[in-house]
C-alpha cells in the first residue's frame, strides 16, 4: 500500500461533497431505512408490549392487544394499593440501598485515590496492582462465601446479618471498589499538582487542601463513579436475591421478580406498571448522561 | 486529631467485641483477618511514618473484610467437607451432641400438672417421690415450691395447686388433644438436665446422653454404653459399627472436592455438559452481540440517513433498562401459549416451540434475549472505534479496486478488533459468570434428568455453583460448590491474564501506577 500511497494522494480527492442523492445512494438509503425498521422493531417492541400490559384494564397475559381497548390505570392502582406486595417499600429500600452505597463508595475511594495520587510511599505500586488484582475474582462467585459471611455475622450484629440492608450495603461497597479507585485516580492525576503546592505555602493541611481544594475540582468524576454506582446497586438482582430474605426487606428487582414465579399469567399487567416504574429511573439517567456513559463504556464497564 | 482517636476507638471496641465472639466461636479465619484489619487500621492511624495509608483506611477495611475474606474462605473450604451435615467446627458439633438427652432407667420421676399462660406458655407443677411440688419452666432451674405460697393457690386433692398467678390450669380434656403434638416434645429445666412429659401421668427427668471424653477423643453413648471415635477424614463420630452421630464437623478434605469433581461420572456428567455449554453460551452471545452491533454501526457509520441520531438513542434503550426488568418482560413474551410471541406462532403456525421446557429452544430463547440485551454496548462501541479509523483508507483502498467486503475484511476488521479486541473479551468473562440472565430466565431449567447432583440444561457454571450450595435436593455442599467456584475462577482469570498480556494492557496499567 506504501508504495502507492502517493499516486492515491494525487488522485482522491477527498468526497466531503458528494452527498447528493445518486442512484447507489437511493439503494444505501432503502437499504438503511429498511434495516433501521427491523433493528428497532426487535429493540422496542419489548418495550412498546410491556407499556401496553401496563395500560391494559386486564392484567391477564391472554387478554392482550397491542392497542389495549379501554386504556386504564387500573394495573398501576392494583400494583400501589395491594398489600400482598408492598411495592412503594421496594422502590424505597432500591432507593435508599443504592444512594447510601453509592455516597459511601464515593466518598471511600475519593479518600483512597487522593492518596494514591498525591502521596509517594513504599508499596505504592504494590498496593496499586493488588487492588485491582483482587477485583479479577469477582463477587458474585464469593456469593457463598458471603451468604455464610452474613449469616454469621447476623448472629451477633442482626442488623449486618443476612436479611439486611446494612450487610448488602457492606456487600455492595465491596464490589466495585478497586475499579472505582482506578478510575477517580486517573482524574486525581489530572488536577495539577501546583493546586496542592501552593496549598502548602500557605500552611494549608492535606486535608484542608484535599476537602477545600481537590474535592470541588473532581466533581464530574465523583459523580460519574456515584451515578454508576447507584445504577449498578439499583438494578442488582443476584446478591440482593441470595441475600435478602423476608418481602419487606426486598430490592424491587427482588420484588418484581416475585411476579413473574408466582402465577404470572395473571400477574402480567401489574408486573408491567412495576417493570416501567422500576425503569424509570436508570433510563432516565441514561439519557441524560449518555455521552459520558459512552466514553465510560470503551473504560471497560461491562453491563449487568 | 481528637475526633479520629475517637473515632478509632469505636472501631476498636467494636472490633474486639466482635473478636471476642469469633473466638468463642472459634471461627479462626475469620478472626484472624479481623484482628489483621484491625491492626493495620490502628497501626496506620497512629503511626506518622504510615500516613499516607490512613487515608485509605475505610477502603483497606472494606476491601480486606469484603473483598479478600471472602475469597480466602471460598479457597479454604473447597478443600473442605463444610456441608449441610457438616456445618458446625468440631468444637460446635460436640457441643451440639452433648445436649441430647435420654431417659435413664430408673431415673426420677414426676408425677405433673400443667398451666397456660396467656400468651401459651406452659409451665408445669410437679410432685416428686417424696412429695415435695416443685416449678418447672423451659429454661429455667426448678423451683420447689408449695401450694398456697404467694401467687400460689391451694392445692386439690392431688396434692397440686388450683391455680397460678397468671396462668390457667389445664385440664384433662384440654391435656388429652396436645398431649403427644405440643408438650411431649417441651423440655423443663435447665439442659442438660431436664423434664419431659412421658405418659398423661408421669414426667421424667432426663440426662445427657453423649459424654465427649478429650484424651480418647471419643463420644460415650450413656445410654447404649458403646463409643463413637472422633473419623478426621469424614468429620464424624463413628462407632465400630459405622453409625455416626449428626452433626458432623468441618474436617479438611484436601483435593477430594476437586477429585470428585474430575473423578465421578456421576458428577462429571452433568459438570461436562454445563461446561460445555457455559462456553458455548458466552461465545454466542460475544458473537451474536458483536455481530449485530457491528452491523448497525457500519450501517450508521458515515452515512446521510435523516433521523440517524435518534434511531440511535432509540436503539439504546434495551441497555438502559435494567436487565433483569428487560428478561422479565422476556419471559413473559415468551411465556408458553399465552405470551405474545407463543400465541402469535400457534395463530400463524399452528405449533411453538417450548421456550422453557424444550432444552434447545430454552437456549435459543436464552441467547435472544441475552442478544436483545448486549446489541446496544456492541453498537456503541463499534461506533466509536469505527470513527477512529480515518477514512482515506478506504479511499486508497476503493482507488485500487477493492470491493465493499474486501473493505470490510482487510481494513475495517482488523483495526476494529485492535480496539473492540479487549471488550469482547472482556464481554466473554463477564457472560461467562452472566447469572442473572441464565437464573432470571429460567432458573437454570429444564432439568437434567437422572444427574447425582440437579442441574439444568441452561445452567452455567456459576448457577450450577448456587445450585450446590443453596438448592440441592440433598443439602447443600458449600465444600464442592466452592471447588467449581475455584475451577471458574481459575478459567476467567487464564482469560483475563491473557488479555492483559496480549493486549498490551499491563504496560497501559504500569504506566498509570
Amino acid at each position: 500500500m506504501s508504495d502507492h500511497a502517493a499516486t492515491i494522494e494525487a488522485i482522491a480527492k477527498p468526497e466531503k461533497a458528494a452527498r447528493k442523492p445518486t442512484p447507489r445512494h437511493r439503494r444505501g438509503y432503502l437499504f438503511r431505512l429498511v434495516v433501521s425498521i427491523v433493528a428497532l422493531v426487535f429493540a422496542l417492541f419489548p418495550i412498546i408490549w410491556i407499556v401496553s400490559a401496563a395500560f391494559n384494564p386486564s392484567s391477564n397475559m391472554a387478554n392482550q392487544s397491542l392497542v389495549p381497548p379501554n386504556a386504564s390505570l387500573a394495573n398501576f392502582e392494583e400494583l400501589l394499593n395491594n398489600p400482598l406486595h408492598p411495592f412503594w417499600l421496594w422502590m424505597w429500600n432500591s432507593v435508599k440501598i443504592a444512594t447510601i452505597t453509592s455516597v459511601l463508595s464515593v466518598f471511600i475511594t475519593a479518600l483512597t485515590a487522593y492518596a494514591f495520587s498525591r502521596f509517594r510511599f513504599r508499596g505504592r505500586q504494590p498496593l496499586l496492582v493488588t487492588i485491582l488484582l483482587i477485583q479479577v475474582f469477582p463477587n458474585l462467585l464469593t456469593m457463598v462465601a458471603l451468604f455464610l459471611f452474613l449469616r454469621q455475622i447476623g448472629e451477633y450484629f442482626p442488623s449486618f446479618g443476612l436479611n439486611s440492608h446494612g450487610g448488602l450495603i457492606l456487600v455492595y461497597l465491596g464490589a466495585q471498589m478497586g475499579i472505582n479507585i482506578w478510575l477517580m485516580k486517573g482524574y486525581f492525576d489530572s488536577i495539577p499538582r501546583d493546586i496542592d503546592e501552593s496549598a502548602a505555602v500557605d500552611g494549608a493541611t492535606h486535608w484542608q487542601t484535599f476537602w477545600k481544594l481537590i474535592f470541588p475540582l473532581v466533581r464530574p468524576v465523583l459523580a460519574v463513579v456515584g451515578v454508576l454506582v447507584f445504577v449498578g446497586t439499583f438494578n442488582e438482582f443476584i446478591l440482593a436475591n441470595v441475600l435478602l430474605r423476608s418481602t419487606e426487606q426486598f430490592t424491587l428487582m427482588v420484588g418484581l421478580y416475585l411476579f413473574v414465579t408466582e402465577n404470572f399469567q395473571q400477574q402480567w399487567g401489574v408486573f408491567a406498571a412495576g417493570a416501567i416504574i422500576g425503569a424509570v429511573p436508570t433510563v432516565v439517567i441514561y439519557l441524560l448522561l449518555q455521552d459520558y456513559i459512552v466514553s465510560g463504556l470503551t473504560v471497560g464497564a461491562v453491563k449487568g | 486529631m481528637a475526633l479520629r482517636l475517637t473515632a478509632l476507638a469505636i472501631v476498636d471496641s467494636f472490633a474486639v467485641l466482635l473478636l471476642s465472639l469469633l473466638i468463642r466461636d472459634r471461627l479462626w479465619l475469620l478472626a484472624a483477618i479481623l484482628l489483621l484489619t484491625t491492626l493495620m487500621v490502628n497501626a496506620i492511624n497512629l503511626s506518622d511514618r504510615l500516613y499516607p495509608l490512613r487515608w485509605m483506611s475505610p477502603a483497606i477495611a472494606v476491601i480486606m473484610l469484603l473483598v479478600l475474606y471472602p475469597i480466602l474462605f471460598t479457597v479454604y473450604s473447597a478443600f473442605t467437607n463444610y456441608s449441610d451435615g457438616h456445618l458446625l467446627t468440631k468444637a460446635q458439633s460436640i457441643n451440639r451432641i452433648e445436649q441430647d438427652t435420654y431417659l435413664p432407667k430408673g431415673g426420677v420421676t414426676y408425677s405433673w400438672a400443667a398451666y397456660r399462660a396467656d400468651d401459651g406458655e406452659i409451665i408445669l407443677w410437679l410432685i416428686g417421690g417424696e412429695g415435695q411440688g416443685y416449678l418447672a419452666r423451659p429454661n429455667e432451674p426448678l423451683q420447689s415450691a408449695t401450694p398456697g405460697a404467694s401467687g400460689v393457690g391451694g392445692a386439690d386433692e392431688n396434692g397440686f395447686p388450683v391455680s397460678i398467678e397468671g396462668y390457667t390450669r389445664l385440664a384433662l380434656v384440654d391435656i388429652l388433644p396436645i398431649l403427644d403434638s405440643t408438650l411431649a416434645p417441651l423440655e423443663f429445666g435447665e439442659p442438660p438436665l431436664t423434664i419431659k412429659i412421658s405418659t398423661i401421668r408421669e414426667a421424667a427427668q432426663r440426662q445427657q446422653r453423649y459424654v465427649y471424653d478429650s484424651e480418647q477423643d471419643a463420644i460415650a453413648d450413656q445410654s447404649t454404653g458403646i463409643t463413637y471415635f472422633a473419623d478426621e477424614d469424614q468429620g464424624y463420630f463413628t462407632s465400630e459399627t459405622g453409625d455416626s452421630l449428626n452433626p458432623g464437623y468441618q474436617v479438611v478434605v484436601g483435593f477430594r472436592n476437586f477429585q470428585r469433581l474430575l473423578n465421578s461420572p456421576a458428577l462429571r456428567g452433568p459438570f461436562l455438559l454445563v461446561f460445555g455449554w457455559t462456553i458455548a453460551f458466552a461465545f454466542l452471545s460475544v458473537v451474536s452481540t458483536f455481530a449485530l452491533g457491528l452491523f448497525l454501526a457500519l450501517i450508521y457509520n458515515n452515512a446521510f440517513f435523516p433521523g440517524k441520531k435518534f434511531v440511535r438513542a432509540l436503539l439504546i434503550l434495551p441497555y438502559a433498562i435494567p436487565g433483569i426488568i428487560g428478561i422479565l418482560i422476556w419471559r413473559g413474551m415468551l411465556n408458553q401459549h399465552f405470551g405474545v410471541i407463543a400465541a402469535s406462532m400457534l395463530d400463524w403456525f399452528g405449533w411453538s416451540p417450548g421456550w422453557f421446557t424444550d432444552p434447545t429452544w430454552a437456549k435459543v430463547g436464552i441467547l435472544l434475549v441475552n442478544l436483545w440485551l448486549g446489541f446496544p454496548y456492541m453498537m456503541l462501541v463499534c461506533g466509536g472505534a469505527l470513527q477512529a479509523i480515518p477514512n482515506d483508507i478506504y479511499e486508497a483502498a476503493e482507488v485500487d479496486g477493492a470491493g465493499v467486503f474486501q473493505r470490510f475484511w482487510n481494513i475495517t476488521m482488523p483495526l476494529l478488533l485492535v480496539s473492540v479486541g479487549p471488550l469482547l473479551i472482556a464481554s466473554f468473562t463477564f457472560n461467562f459468570n452472566n447469572f442473572s440472565v441464565i437464573y432470571a430466565y429460567n432458573e437454570g431449567l429444564p432439568p437434567i434428568p437422572n444427574t447425582a447432583t440437579p442441574a439444568g440444561y441452561t445452567d452455567i457454571l456459576i448457577s450450577y455453583t448456587f445450585r450446590l450450595a443453596f438448592q440441592a435436593g440433598r443439602g447443600a455442599d458449600y465444600g464442592y460448590a466452592n471447588a467449581i467456584t475455584i475451577a471458574i475462577f481459575v478459567i476467567v482469570a487464564s482469560i483475563t491474564l491473557f488479555q492483559y498480556r496480549f493486549m498490551g494492557m499491563w504496560e497501559e496499567v504500569s504506566k498509570n501506577v
